[in-house]
């Protein structure tokens, strides 16, 4: 198949594109997601983006709070963003970091004004965000204004034969054209991290996957009050054939096809050294992984599901595939590609990988995802540790 | 190119994963093997669902279960070749 070499995107003021337009209500904290949410009811084409916290983070957890808030504000697949805070200070930080990408970015804080003035106020800022932005057209982007995360969900052991070899098969494909990739799923290459740290195109890279790995599993060992059975695999994992961490590892890895990786990220952040494929450290659950990716920047999601994970993202489009045909054919209204046609041969991974480059840039070009249709929004920010 | 039944993924392995909805007991199965491309036979002696694996050789305690060509994990009760393979007779070597 001859790859198409632009896709229709939303050009952004810092010269990123984005495949989504949204203007965002994002809170602070959680006791701003009353007024957020009032305010995205009040003004048709926002969206709110509730999490449970924000509030008495401190040290590492508190950096990668706002590293998340000010990610997702930054990400082009947003157009303009609205900032509701209990105070004014945390506010300001976020609203100030996300200005910098020259899109239009406006806080306020709820102390000494009550939900009721904060809606009003915020309201009408966000009409004009809205109206604004509803005028944004797509242009044509050239391909490497894509950058592609990965995550796999609900894996069975269809994941690691047919669905993670197709993702792999996609981002060998369009590597060449200049695209940033990135996987993460730290836990979830336990068994295989020897084999993944081997794919570091550089020492350093290598080096720095095995330090964050080590740092996470000896986190969940030391945490672990059994043998993990029904975490890690989960039980849906085990019910679709997968029996060891180790086997839902290789499957997983498979999602690279045969790329190396270039750099490891922390969670959230930004990739700094141009395009390719990098590593983000996250958890291997799927709502806190994507949103931790769209928060670094990554405009659109490729995530293949064995027994059919459902999630979406409110940002970032989710576009989801799966080989396993009893899925496909139980759960359509969530499988965006399906590929299944692999397991009986009917269909090589070449084949699989070009209908999945097919379908991602439909996606990109403004299709609705299954997850978009069916309103899943998942935003689920990551917690280190406790509050103090 | 008929429709396999299993498929394995690396000619080291010593486990298939079945792809047909269930296999039945004393069926024969065909198994093609990606990395080389063969088609190997094998029974399977338990009725084994989609997704499921089966042993290509009788396995001992102790013994690595290969699958990818690498290790993911020990067999904790011997298996004989053409049984289902999962948690009942394997664990991980991780946790």
């Amino acid at each position: 198949m001859e790859i198409p070499k632009s896709f229709l995107g939303y050009r952004r003021e810092n010269g990123r594109a984005g495949t989504r337009n949204h203007v965002i209500i994002l809170p602070v904290d959680d006791i701003s997601n009353a007024c957020a949410e009032a305010v995205a009811n009040n003004i048709k084409g926002t969206i709110a983006l509730p999490h449970s916290y924000g509030r008495l983070q401190f040290g590492a957890d508190l950096e990668l709070h706002f590293r998340t808030m000010i990610g997702t504000g930054k990400n082009p697949n947003v157009a303009a963003v609205i900032v509701i805070g209990i105070e004014p200070k945390w506010t300001k930080k976020i609203v100030d970091e996300i200005a910098k990408t020259g899109k239009p970015v406006e806080g306020f804080h709820i102390e000494r004004t009550g939900d009721i003035g904060t809606i009003m106020k915020a309201s009408k800022k966000a009409q004009e965000f809205s109206q604004w932005a509803s005028e944004k057209q797509r242009e044509e982007c050239p391909l490497s204004d894509l950058w592609i995360s990965v995550k796999c969900g609900e894996s069975d052991t269809t994941s690691g034969l047919a669905s993670n070899p197709t993702v792999g098969n996609l981002m060998e494909k369009l590597e060449p054209y200049g695209v940033h990739l990135c996987f993460g799923e730290t836990s979830e290459l336990t068994g295989a991290e020897k084999v993944c740290a081997a794919r570091g195109a550089t020492p350093e890279a290598q080096k720095k996957f095995m330090k964050t790995w080590s740092s996470y599993n000896d986190f969940i060992l030391k945490e672990a009050t059994n043998d993990l059975s029904e975490s890690q695999p989960t039980a849906g994992n085990i019910a679709g054939g997968l029996t060891t961490i180790e086997e839902k590892a290789f499957g997983n890895f498979q999602k690279i096809g045969n790329l190396k990786f270039i750099d490891v990220l922390e969670p959230a952040e930004e990739p700094k050294k141009g395009k390719g494929l990098y590593f983000m450290d996250t958890s291997s659950a799927a709502a806190e992984c994507v949103t931790l990716q769209a928060a670094g920047g990554f405009n659109i999601h490729l995530f293949p599901t064995g027994q059919g994970n459902i999630i979406g993202n409110p940002i970032e489009p989710v576009v989801k595939l799966t080989a396993n045909p009893l899925t496909a054919k139980l759960m359509s209204e969530h499988v965006d590609c399906d590929v299944s046609k692999i397991l009986s041969r009917e269909m090589n991974l070449s084949q699989a990988g070009d209908e999945l480059i097919k379908t991602m840039l439909k996606v990109a070009n403004g299709r609705l995802t299954c997850a978009e249709a069916l309103g899943h929004r998942e935003f689920v920010m990551t917690k280190l540790y406790r509050s103090a | 190119m008929s429709q396999p039944d299993l498929i394995i993924h690396d000619e080291k392995d010593n486990v298939g994963v079945v792809v047909i909805e269930t296999t039945k007991k004393g069926q024969e199965c065909s198994a093609w093997i990606m990395e080389n491309d063969k088609t190997v036979k094998v029974n399977s002696k338990n009725e084994v669902p989609l997704g499921h694996k089966i042993a290509l050789q009788d396995l001992n305690e102790g013994d690595t279960i290969l699958k990818y060509g690498h290790d993911i994990g020990k067999v904790v009760k011997s298996i004989k070749k053409g049984e289902h393979v999962h948690v009942h007779n394997v664990k991980t070597k991780k946790w």
